[in-house]
């Protein structure tokens, strides 16, 4: 499980490092260990172990040992308009690592005219060159086309990528409609992928865009009205009625409202494979502040969908994670500063979208959810890291404190409180969307690749030490039941003899326009000729008739056809 | 509220009757009284009324006497590949009659490019010479053309026409788009009609069809494994959320499946309008028929949305209907004979749609719902005849028994044990889709417009007695609530001091192909100007800077701009 990326970190006496007196948190268990690691990877975990003298020790006593944090999402090269991200690599990993996250999943956007694939590669350089933690990379599909298939192929196979994101919104740029969508989830599910949904109805924002600016509605606020949380539940049912017919498994990134994580819930009940994931600006703050009489500040909260207004939403979105609805937390981290978001300050459908979060996320989860009693910490552990690592097929190389694994370890005290605030954080931004949230449960230490990145508050990254981890197809997570499911819905037509009775003939030559045939068939591909039967015979009952070499009349109704009701059997 | 056709019936005898010891059954109570009617309405109810002699008296002998049934949903002159269906407007309403539905409303379907106008007056043509019974008419837009606004307003306003059917399925040929709904759906309401929805995802319709086609199932099978009622509850959901944020009422035709009446459940309990009308054939049979070895029988019950193959369906929707979740019966009505259904015997797609059901509905709603306990008669009465007037303004004239009403009444024998059968239907099909069902329940008289028209089994109807009944818009009983809503629901911006902070500029020759900013912004109308807020004023902490006046460098991200954050007042 110990694959390494194309570079190797060099090596240095603190690459041999002892965690001594914490407690192991995995997803099944805690239990009070030593961790020995050396190479980038844990060697040993128990107790008294037989170790090198003279290495470097951390003293984790009265505290936890976690694996370090997955975020699933977020988008530090994202372009809009132009513009990239406040925070790139070097400083959206730089704060990951702040935060006690030790590895980002970052999502490859390709811009209108860029293949799938030079996106990718563009993503990767950049990535190689500045990013401090391991990364990985989910790839949008904003546009879909014969050729894309080739390229998601491509990049299963060669590029280690298996997660793909399609939108539902952003009409008329990045939208796909449902047939794309069934198509797209097709192809992916024969690749073992991942399908990621944007879940907005496109349709349905622009039209309200449209009616708000006509309203002379421009602030913020209009962001939030136009993309009302019931557009964001429909989108989600109807990803997941697809993903369902498709027989693919199905991933929500950005789950902000409660109605849209309910049709999640109701729709694993119904057995549909499907993954929700809140991320930190949902679970950590709420959409009122897209009210404020600050421009600045309002604009700060503008990402799609939208921070929900109804201030109880955080709270139901932790339940369902401690029930198991939801399974993953991400942070979406996509930052503009204020002169950025300013663009949009006459056209609240200008303003750059994206929050902040990749640093608070596990501060603002475990707040919310193991401070406040709903979750345990092993739980916590589950949703931060090791789902993630399952879903994207990762595990146990990350998302365990386990022998073989890579040393990507936080150290959490969970009595340390912290005051998150735009003057402390380490991102370029000026406004922090968690702005005075005090949040008990913080990282002392954090280790990556087996080096300590952060101690005593102390920051101390490189950019370019962190490593692409390539992905494997049919993450067995979430893999195992859709081959299952794929076996079981095999579908058999009816054998029976063919229909030999009078046929009505349909008009061909139909008045309006083109061919009533060719319309009334499905679009697209010419239909199969119906395969013959082969148990059919030539024998009838009726036996043949005299008139059997005369062609019917056209457009007569036949109600006792001479022939008989040759196959009816029974009326029953 | 007694208007009258253009055409006045010629004057009888007969038109002047008593009933006499019936119990009358309205939506809201039921007592004993006798009935007169004159001239086609109802005249007197009551007990020793005083009434001309010599009158036809019919003794009711304690048994029901009901408003007449509506029939909200046929079509019976449906054009499909060249060919209309078997029914007529004459068989149709024949057959009508006989069950003891006075009423149809219609679907006029306008062929593609055709315009709704036109077709509008080819139905009313063909239903004023042959319908038996009064009948109104539904306009289904089969395609949103420019000048069709033009044409619903003059629907509304003069041709008494008050609601509208859209179509989210038959991909390419009738469906519409989200955007489209959402603007379909703004136009009428403002006019205030009723919008019916036939829901269904025709995207993935078309898929699924290619792939059971590619699979070698060509029967009709294939119909219901293609039009999985995932996708009915999909639309529903959809439909009922632009309904929502376009706050309309929103009335879907044909429920058949489980799920899309329990979406329809879940909305009611959120607050939109949404109405929902499930047909004989998905209250009386199901799907399971469709896997008949006989191809005849099998096609005969094909329509859309498919009839579900659970079982349970029907039992399911009856309870829905005895609890006011769904409101209205139809019966779809729409058949094909066997001959004209074999045009599709190589290949489901082409297999006309629809089921037969206008003469067994009272019959079977009766049976389904009174005679096993879960509805009373007055509910019985409510969703076959009251709340189909109330929807569609046409309440009280059709849909109760009161003194000014229609006199459109049905002798009701509640214990009369009928079996349907294709043996003795009025239908001109060879097969009833509820062949072999025993119902309890069934009509001694009817009588339309105040004439018998069925009594002890004898039909005594002519061509063209039928009126056409105009509907006004905005029935109270749907947009009262929706003007309140109106009322309530007015969005207003935050007023705030223009944002004067730094701009970062947008490069204007974008790297990238498209131009960014008109693609960030909503295509088609160009974007009002913001309107300037009065209340800002030129004053700004930080004071004019001295470089004001220089243009700011373009392409420049302003971390730490020089004029401050002029409007962030505080960071909290």
């Amino acid at each position: 499980m110990s694959f390494q990326g194309k570079k190797t970190t060099p090596r240095t006496a603190s690459d041999r490092l002892l965690i001594r007196g914490g407690r192991i948190v995995n997803h099944d268990q805690s239990f009070y260990a030593d961790v020995y690691m050396e190479d980038g990877l844990i060697k040993q975990v128990g107790e008294n172990l037989v170790i090198p003298g003279g290495i470097k020790t951390l003293d984790a006593r009265g505290l936890l040992v976690l694996p370090g944090g997955v975020d699933v999402h977020t988008r530090l090269q994202m372009p809009v308009l132009g513009m990239a991200p406040a925070d790139d690599f070097c400083q959206g990993t730089k704060a990951a690592l702040a935060g006690g996250t030790t590895m980002i999943l970052d999502h490859v956007f390709p811009d209108a005219g860029v293949s799938l694939l030079a996106a990718y590669d563009q993503w990767r350089e950049r990535a190689d060159r500045e990013a401090c933690c391991d990364y990985s990379l989910h790839v949008d599909v904003p546009r879909w086309h014969e050729r894309a298939r080739e390229e998601l192929e491509a990049l299963v196979k060669d590029k280690g990528v298996n997660s793909f994101l399609v939108f539902m919104s952003y009409k008329d740029r990045y939208q796909c409609t449902d047939g794309q969508m069934y198509e797209i989830f097709s192809v992916v599910r024969d690749l073992g992928a991942v399908a990621q949904v944007h879940a907005e109805n496109g349709d349905v924002v622009e039209e309200e865009q449209k009616r708000l600016l006509e309203l002379g509605i421009t602030g913020p606020e209009g962001h939030v009205l136009s993309h009302p949380e019931e557009v964001e539940a429909e989108a989600v049912y109807r990803a997941v009625t697809i993903a369902k017919q498709a027989n693919c498994p199905l991933y929500v990134t950005k789950v902000m409202s409660k109605a849209a994580a309910d049709v999640i819930a109701q729709a694993k009940r119904r057995g549909v494979v499907v993954f929700g994931e809140p991320i930190t600006a949902s679970l950590g703050t709420d959409g009122s502040h897209h009210w404020s009489k600050n421009w600045a500040k309002a604009a700060a909260f503008v990402t799609s969908p939208p921070i929900n207004l109804d201030p109880t939403t955080a709270e139901h979105l932790t339940s369902l994670m401690s029930s198991g609805d939801l399974q993953v937390t991400g942070s979406a981290h996509c930052t503009f500063t204020t002169a950025q978001k300013a663009v949009g300050k006459d056209n609240f459908t200008l303003i750059p979208e994206g929050t902040n979060g990749v640093e608070e996320r596990m501060s603002v989860v475990w707040d919310r959810c193991v401070a406040s009693g709903k979750m345990d910490e092993n739980e916590f552990v589950a949703v931060t890291s090791t789902n993630a690592a399952k879903i994207f097929n990762f595990y146990p190389r990350k998302g365990r404190v386990a022998v073989g694994s890579d040393a990507d370890l936080v150290i959490w005290n969970p009595k340390a409180t912290k005051i998150i605030s735009a003057k402390s954080h380490n991102l370029n931004v000026e406004y922090n969307i968690f702005e005075g949230l005090e949040c008990r449960g913080a990282p002392t230490a954090v280790v990556s690749q087996g080096r300590v990145v952060l101690e005593d508050g102390a920051l101390s990254v490189t950019p370019g030490t962190g490593r692409f981890v390539p992905r494997k197809t049919f993450p067995d997570f979430v893999y195992k039941r859709i081959k299952a499911r794929n076996r079981l819905a095999e579908i058999h037509g009816v054998p029976r003899g063919l229909y030999d009775g009078p046929v009505r003939e349909a008009a061909v030559p139909a008045k309006p326009g083109a061919g009533t045939q060719a319309r009334a068939s499905c679009p697209g591909k010419v239909p199969v000729p119906p395969i013959r039967n082969l148990h059919q015979s030539g024998f009838s009952l009726s036996g043949s008739q005299a008139d059997d070499h005369i062609a019917r009349r056209t457009a007569q109704k036949i109600m006792a056809p001479p022939g008989g009701r040759s196959n009816i059997t029974s009326l029953s | 509220m007694s208007y009258q056709g253009k055409k006045s019936i010629p004057h009888i005898t007969s038109d002047r009757l008593l009933i006499k010891g019936g119990r009358i059954i309205n939506d809201d109570q039921s007592f004993y009284a006798d009935v007169y009617l004159e001239d086609g309405l109802i005249k007197q109810i009551g007990e020793n009324l005083i009434v001309p002699g010599g009158v036809k008296t019919i003794e009711a002998n304690g048994r029901m006497v009901i408003p007449g049934g509506i029939d909200v949903n046929t079509y019976l002159q449906k054009p499909s590949q060249g060919m209309t269906a078997a029914d007529d407007f004459f068989q149709g309403t024949k057959a009508a009659l006989v069950g003891g539905t006075t009423m149809i409303i219609d679907h006029v379907v306008p062929e593609p490019g055709s315009s709704l106008l036109t077709s509008f007056e080819k139905w009313h043509e063909a239903a004023d010479t042959k319908s038996c019974c009064d009948y109104s008419l539904h306009v289904d837009i089969t395609s949103w053309y420019d000048g069709v606004r033009e044409e619903l307003e003059v629907l509304v306003q003069d041709k008494g026409v008050n609601s509208f059917q859209v179509y989210m399925a038959y991909k390419d040929l009738y469906q519409m788009s989200d955007s489209q709904l959402y603007e379909a759906f703004t136009f009428l309401k403002g006019l205030g009609a009723v919008i019916l929805v036939h829901a269904e995802n025709g995207d993935l319709i078309a898929q699924e069809q290619k792939r059971i086609l590619e699979m070698g199932i060509t029967g009709p099978e294939g119909h219901a494994l293609s039009r999985p009622e995932e996708l009915e509850a999909e639309a529903v959901f959809r439909a009922i959320t632009i309904a929502g944020r376009v706050n309309c009422p929103v009335y879907i035709t044909k429920v058949m499946s489980k799920s899309a009446a329990d979406i329809i459940t879940l909305a009611r309990k959120k607050g939109p309008l949404v109405f929902g009308e499930p047909i004989a054939a998905s209250l009386g049979s199901d799907g399971t028929h469709y896997w008949s070895k006989n191809w005849a029988k099998a096609a005969a019950f094909v329509t859309s949305p498919p009839l579900s193959p659970d079982p349970t369906t029907p039992d399911h929707l009856t309870s829905l209907l005895a609890c006011g979740d769904l409101q209205v019966t139809g019966s779809g009505h729409c058949p094909y004979s066997t001959a004209q259904k074999a045009v599709g015997k190589d290949n489901f797609t082409r297999i006309p749609e629809g089921v037969n059901g206008i003469e067994e509905r009272m019959t079977v709603v009766w049976d389904k719902a009174v005679a096993t306990g879960k509805m009373d008669e007055n509910q019985f009465v409510a969703v076959t005849s009251t709340n189909a007037a109330k929807i569609f303004n046409l309440y009280p004239r059709k849909g109760r028994i009161a003194v000014g009403s229609d006199a459109d009444v049905v002798i009701w024998d509640p214990d009369k044990l009928k079996t349907i059968t294709a043996k003795s239907h009025k239908s001109a099909v060879e097969y009833n889709i509820f062949e072999g069902m025993e119902c309890h329940g069934s009509p001694l008289v009817v009588i339309s417009q105040g004439k018998i028209v069925f009594e002890d089994g004898n039909i005594n109807v002519s061509k063209g007695m039928g009126r056409f009944i105009p509907r006004k818009a905005f029935p109270e009983y749907l947009y009262q609530r929706v003007r309140i809503r109106n009322k309530v629901s007015g969005l207003q911006g935050v007023p705030r001091g223009m944002y004067d902070g730094p701009v970062y500029e947008v490069p204007a020759t974008p790297k990238y192909a498209t131009p960014a900013p008109s693609a960030k912004s909503s295509p088609s109308k160009h974007q009002p100007p913001p309107i300037r807020n009065l209340h800002q004023s030129n004053f700004s902490l930080s004071g004019a800077q001295i470089d004001d006046n220089n243009p700011r460098r373009t392409g420049h991200r302003i971390v730490a701009p020089p004029g401050g954050r002029s409007n962030i007042t505080s960071l909290g």
